[in-house]
Parts: C-alpha cells; structure tokens; sequence
C-alpha cells in the first residue's frame, strides 16, 4: 500500500515505477483508503486473517492489471470484496480439510447473498480493531497486527518503522494472525462487560504507534514520524466507529497536540529541543485547532482526556512565561486522582514546582517511591537544581539519569545539560 | 471449541489455608466441574507422588518426582466447551488457584 508518506515505500521502489504513473499512485490510495474495510468484511466472513488477507492481495493485483484500462469501478470496495471472495473460493478448494472446505465456502455463499441485496455490507472495521488488540497476542504483536490490518501497511513497511528485520515482523504478523485462528480469537466488539478493559488495549496501541514515531523522530529518522501520522489516521478512525466514547477523542486530541510541536521539538542537528526552549512559531497551528475541536466534542473524564487537556493549555501560550501552570496542576490533581500513579506524581510535581516554587517541587520529588530506576525522575530533578542554581546536585541528577536512558537524543541532551552546570 | 484450563499453582500453598477457605473453594471447583461446559478434568494432586517416565533405546526409565522441579507445578486441568478464547478466560477467571497466586494457562485443543 503505499501512499505520500514515507514509510510506505523504500527509496527507489516507487510503486510509480512498478506500475506506472501517476494513475497507479491513485490506485494505491484507493487500496489504502479501502483496505480495512474490506479486509475486515472478508474476515468476518471466512473467519481467518490469512486466508482474507491472500485473497485480497489477488484481487488487488488483478485490480493494478485491469483498473488502469478498464477503469476504476465506481464502488471499488464491492469489487474488491467480490474478487477477492471468488480467489478465495480458489484458494479454498485447494484445501486439504474437507470439513473446514464446506465451512468455508458455505461462509462465502452467504456473502454473495448478502452482496445481492440492497443492505449495505456492514462495516466491520471495530472488530478488526478489537480483534488484532486481543490481549491475548503480544503487545508487539498487537502493535504490528494493527498496523498491518486496519492501516494496511505493508510488513516491510511495518518492519522499516520498527528497525526490526523484515523476516522478523513477518514471523511475528503470521504468528499472530494464525493465533487468532487457533486461539479462538473472536472477531467481534467486545461484549459490554469486557468493553471498558479491552477499549483501554486498543487506545494503548495506538498511543504506542504514536509514542514510537514521536520518540524516535530526529534529524536522521525522520522515517519514523510517519508512524504518528499513522496513529492519528487510526485514532481517527477510532473516533468515528465509536463517537461515544470520550477517551477515543481524548486520545485523538492528545495525539494532535503532541504533533503540532513535531516540527519545533528537535533541532537541525537532530538534538531534542524541549518545550519552553521551542520555536512556537514552528508549531502547528491547524493541529492545534484541530485538537480543540476534538475536545469540545468529548464529555466526561479519562486520563487521555485529562492529558490532552494539559497539552491544550501548554499550545496556547504564546510564550513559556504565559503558561497556565496552576491549571495545570489542577489537571493533574485530577489526574492523580483517577489514575495514581508515580508518574503522574513525577508530572504534578514539576507543575507546581513552575506554578509555585522549586522547593515545593523538590520536597515532592524526593517524596516519590519507586521510581529511583526511572531517567526521567533524575531529569525532572536536575532541571530544578538548574534552574535553582544548584549546579553541583543538578550534574549529580543529570548523571544518574544519563546512567538509565537509552534513546541517544534524550541522553544528547542530557549530555549538553550536564556539560552546562558542570 | 475445546479448550484444556492448565491449572498451576504454588507447592504447599493450599495447605496454608483454612479449613473453611479449603471447603468454600472446593465446592467453587466442583461448581466448575458439574457446569455443562466442562468436558472434563481432574485434581492432580501435589508433587510427591508424581513419577516421571521416559524411554530410551527401548528401556524404561522411571525417576520419583516431577518433568521439571519449578515453583509452580500443574495441580490440575478442566477440559471445557466454549464458542471462543473470550469465553474461556472468563471460565479460567472463576477458577480460585487465579486468585490466590496460581495461574491458568488456557490451550485450545487441536482437533485432528
């Protein structure tokens, strides 16, 4: 599937010189934009993520031979489903299990059925969601099963994003998917009793798509801010199979927010630049809107919500000295509240250190158990001493937290924090 | 679909309970054992009088003792019916070793 953005196609394998032009481009955004709905309806049908995901890669080639000459059929989507069903019935019939062959095609009669009445085909796409989210797969797995199936990314795609071999993520998206099948996986939204649980995979999914593309963008990988695209285009989706629930918009607007400081947040040298240090006139300004929108349509309380509104404040101060910090740590009290943990008391306490003093941020900073293993507990730490002029116990904290970090931009700046102090 | 709820659990940890802790969750498994649902099962007992057994070049070898000498060892198992692995997770989550430190490992059956 490959579309304008650059994960979807290594350089020098443009499907333009696959298949020609600029007409084979448009196909491929046909594909993408149909891809989960069909899949999903195939799934639905046959009940095996394999077997739908062949038959739709045939019907998409015999689609790149004939659309471009005969052109593209006015519902693409139906003539997807429809080829594919009859490549399906193809592959079938070379099973070796007769019973699951009877299944099967039985299956497949009743989608022609279907297709042959003015009903449209529903839309199946939450299940596909849910299903690819199912704690019972890995949550890497979970990851990549998404991506392939509701945002139609290809494996080496997946693979390029995640800089893990392509023969790795293969085996880990065949794995999965023959999972499900042997598992007993269903296909389905999940019945109300389980909702609330299973809702909180699927957001954690797509928060962690997002989170991957954002943490690991810089200057050398600019690959990867593309997977942030990708987890709005999800969310989206999300958002729109289930308006009800306010999470799924909190989650969409805290993604926006995060993103419109893309551009801003690492520097030409690909050193992370933080908040206060940004050029706000770099940042998105159509996202931020974008991010309000979605918040005004929400109700209700949930931690995405809590945290997007957080970001919402942080986007509208036109300076770092504007910043609404005492609103912010009401936020945080709230959210201290609905979801305690040593983070968010990390979180709270660098906002009231701003709204109210270092110190108080300090004394509540070193009140905090469990989190001594945590890099950014010492980051948090460090830029108070900084900032209080204790430069001694800063290098210190900037120290112990270049001991725990991992990601080499953060422990870049971590590096040019402590050369500053020390 | 069928599927085989493994249950493990800690050794001697069913012994640390009560008597009346022990009856409650005997009668919360035999619930589970008398369910439509449940195709089968049986309670393993605890490790020591557990045998292993193995062949080689055709001799029998047989050693007292567990497969392996883990902390947690297989206590027992259900065999039960259900439409789907949501379904039977919700049959694992009943079953009482779940909650007091033990584990279910639920595999679906191969049908041949």
């Amino acid at each position: 599937m490959a579309s304008q953005s650059g994960i979807r196609r290594a350089p020098g394998q443009s499907p333009d010189a696959l298949h020609g032009g600029v007409a084979s481009e448009r196909l491929e955004t046909v594909f993408r934009e149909e891809w989960s709905r069909v899949l999903a309806t195939l799934i639905g049908v046959l009940g095996d993520f394999e077997l739908a995901e062949d038959a739709l890669q045939d019907a998409i080639a015999i689609a790149l031979e004939r659309w471009p000459s005969d052109g593209t059929p006015e519902n693409p989507g139906a003539w997807l489903i429809a080829t594919a069903r009859n490549r399906a019935i193809d592959r079938i019939r070379r099973e070796r299990t007769l019973a699951r062959k009877t299944e099967l095609l039985q299956r497949l009669t009743e989608l022609e059925s279907q297709e042959d009445s003015d009903e449209p085909v529903p839309d199946e796409r939450l299940s596909l969601i849910f299903t690819c989210c199912h704690p019972a797969l890995a949550p890497e797995a979970q990851v990549a099963l998404t991506l392939r199936s509701v945002g139609g990314l290809t494996t080496t795609e997946i693979a390029r994003a995640f800089l893990v071999p392509e023969t790795t993520m293969g085996q880990r998206l065949v794995r999965a998917k023959r999972k499900i099948r042997d598992a007993g996986v269903p296909f389905r939204v999940p019945p109300e009793h389980l909702l609330p649980e299973r809702l909180d995979a699927v957001l954690a999914v797509l928060y962690l798509v997002f989170n991957e593309g954002y943490v690991g963008t810089s200057a050398g990988r600019l690959v990867r801010g593309d997977l942030c695209e990708e987890a709005i285009r999800l969310a989206k989706l999300l958002a729109v199979l289930m308006p009800d629930e306010p999470e799924a918009l909190g989650l969409l607007a805290l993604m926006l927010f995060h993103d419109s400081r893309r551009a801003a947040r690492i520097a030409a040298d690909g050193s992370l630049i933080l908040l206060e240090d940004q050029d706000r006139s770099l940042w998105n300004r159509e996202r931020i809107a974008e991010g309000d929108r979605v918040l005004t349509r929400g109700r209700g309380l949930g931690t995405y919500r809590i945290q997007a509104e957080i970001a919402a404040v942080h986007a509208h101060a036109a300076h770092p000295g504007e910043t609404d910090w005492r609103r912010i740590v009401e936020l945080y009290d709230e959210l201290v509240a609905l979801a305690p943990s040593p983070v968010v008391e990390l979180n709270r306490a660098a906002a009231i250190a701003m709204a109210e003093g270092l110190d108080s941020g300090l004394t509540l900073i070193d009140r905090i158990e469990g989190l001594d293993d945590y890099y950014l507990l010492h980051a948090a730490r460090a830029d108070l001493l900084r900032r209080g002029g204790r430069h001694e116990e800063a290098a210190a904290s900037y120290r112990r937290a270049l001991e725990l970090a991992t990601n080499p931009v953060e422990r870049s700046f971590f590096e040019r924090r402590l050369a500053e102090v020390g | 679909m069928q599927y085989a709820l493994l249950i493990y659990g800690e050794e001697g940890r069913w012994e640390q309970l009560s008597e009346a802790e022990q009856q409650a969750m005997t009668e919360e498994y035999m619930a589970i054992s008398r369910d439509p649902k449940t195709k089968g099962g049986a309670d393993l007992g605890d490790l020591s009088k557990a045998t292993t057994v193995r062949v080689d070049n055709g001799k029998t070898l047989t050693t007292d003792g567990p497969f392996a000498e883990t902390k947690e060892y297989l206590g027992g198992f259900y065999l039960i019916e259900a439409d789907n692995l949501d379904e039977a997770i919700e049959v694992a989550g009943k079953i009482p070793a779940a909650r007091t430190g033990g584990t279910i490992e639920v595999r679906p059956v191969v049908e041949h």
